[in-house]
């Protein structure tokens, strides 16, 4: 947007002629057309136009929730971050869901809808998001959980999260990204594992966490919660 | 059974209508200034909606979005940008702080035909249409939580009107998602939800 001004304006300086006028009517119109573009997918100033098409208007969907960025949000249950997930990891949760391997009610009823190559899509366009941190962690105990992420906590029997999670928590595969997560969320799921994931009998990959979540005390998990929370 | 019902409803409207009368009880003219329009205990009136039991973060936020004319429907230009105008932030504390200690009253105002399916636009949305779950932010009674709104008992009217506003791209709180959960519903799911509403306690 801002490179389409300067270059209207940069035309529309010095030089006449008949070639310099089609060039200032043309790069006139580019600008008008992509400020058209840009402003119709800003939302302060005018009319919302529910988007067309299935992609866009289910991703729409997804971040009124998950925030605009797919940065999390805080409604009355933590809703995580999707921006930078592993594209497996995103779409391994939602087959989860379906399957309801994974209890969530309001999860399930998302994504039964969603076709597989739905599934696929919206779990590449949410990986190359990268706003930063929600934010909002407590600071006291982020050097704490600092310590634990990188050096577990081996009288506890639990590994040092960084080993899988990766030493920036950017995850790898089907490892998801901790990396920028929403605090209450993670805390949330590290405190109650065993509740949501891993139901049903059906083999879940979800099984590897259940020993780690279950060996850390709650301070702990804060701690690595808010440590996690502020990577970028 | 019945009848006893009857009798203590009439009891508790009467008492509550005492205990909530706004001439010279006891009440602050700040307070006197609000309830003039949202009715006597705050309980709602005509267009003013009811702000007895709404969250004080709710309040604060919708003081401030006035205040800096960032909601901009009608009815606010109109009288909520000069109603906070002059609103310091200490008194605006105040005030978000007593509306929400007040207990809230149903308005029940509804279509009770409609009840049932608002509840279930309420709490699955319409996955298909990219209606999302207003139970997700705004909780399993509608209670609200933080800075996100109760709207349980709000007053068909006004919940109505405010969903078809965010539709037609009038705005509220800055980074609010209302406008994007707005612009997916139709008329008749807006009904629904708005008749649903009017009735949770």
């Amino acid at each position: 947007m801002v490179g389409a001004r300067s270059v209207a304006a940069d035309a529309s300086d010095g030089r006449r002629g008949g070639r310099t006028v089609m060039t200032c009517a043309r790069l006139t119109l580019l600008t008008a057309v992509l400020a058209t573009a840009f402003a119709a997918s800003g939302r302060a100033q005018e009319r919302m136009t529910p988007a067309r098409g299935g992609l866009e208007a289910k991703l729409e969907y997804c971040k009124t929730c998950h925030g605009l960025s797919g940065q999390g949000y805080l409604g009355y249950f933590p809703m995580p971050r999707l921006a930078g997930q592993q594209p497996e990891y995103i779409e391994a949760q939602l087959r989860a869901f379906i399957e309801r391997r994974r209890s969530n009610p309001i999860m399930r009823n998302v994504a039964h809808v969603l076709s597989p190559s739905m599934i696929t899509a919206l779990a590449n366009h949410f990986h190359h998001l990268n706003p930063p941190p929600f934010g909002g962690a407590p600071h006291a105990q982020i050097a704490a959980g600092k310590r634990i992420y990188e050096d577990g906590l081996p009288e506890a029997n639990v590994p040092a999260c960084a080993a899988c999670h990766g030493a920036e928590g950017k995850g790898q595969n089907e490892i998801p990204r901790l990396a920028g997560q929403v605090y209450q969320y993670m805390v949330g799921q590290l405190t109650g594992w065993r509740t949501e994931r891993g139901q049903g009998t059906a083999v879940d990959t979800s099984a590897i966490m259940a020993p780690t979540a279950h060996n850390m005390t709650r301070s702990q998990i804060e701690a690595v919660a808010a440590y996690v929370s502020n990577l970028p | 059974m019945k009848r006893i019902g009857f009798q203590i409803a009439i009891l508790a409207m009467v008492a509550s209508a005492i205990s909530t009368a706004p001439a010279g009880a006891g009440e602050s003219a700040a307070v006197r200034n609000c309830t003039w329009c949202h009715g006597t205990g705050a309980q709602g009136y005509t267009v003013a909606p009811r702000l007895a039991g709404q969250r004080p973060q709710y309040i604060m936020s919708q003081i401030r979005s006035f205040r800096v004319h960032a909601r901009n429907n009608p009815f606010s230009k109109q009288y909520m940008w000069g109603a906070v105008a002059a609103l310091d932030a200490s008194t605006a504390y105040e005030l978000a702080n007593y509306f929400a200690s007040i207990p809230p009253r149903p308005a029940n105002d509804g279509d009770g035909a409609l009840a049932s399916r608002g509840r279930t636009i309420y709490m699955d949305g319409i996955p298909e249409a990219n209606i999302v779950s207003c139970y997700a932010c705004h909780g399993p009674n509608a209670e609200g939580i933080r800075d996100i709104p109760r709207l349980g008992g709000l007053a068909y009217f006004y919940i109505k009107t405010r969903l078809e506003q965010w539709g037609e791209g009038y705005h509220s709180t800055p980074g609010s998602p209302m406008p994007m959960v707005a612009s997916h519903l139709g008329p008749e799911e807006v009904e629904a939800l708005a008749s649903y509403l009017s009735f949770v306690k």
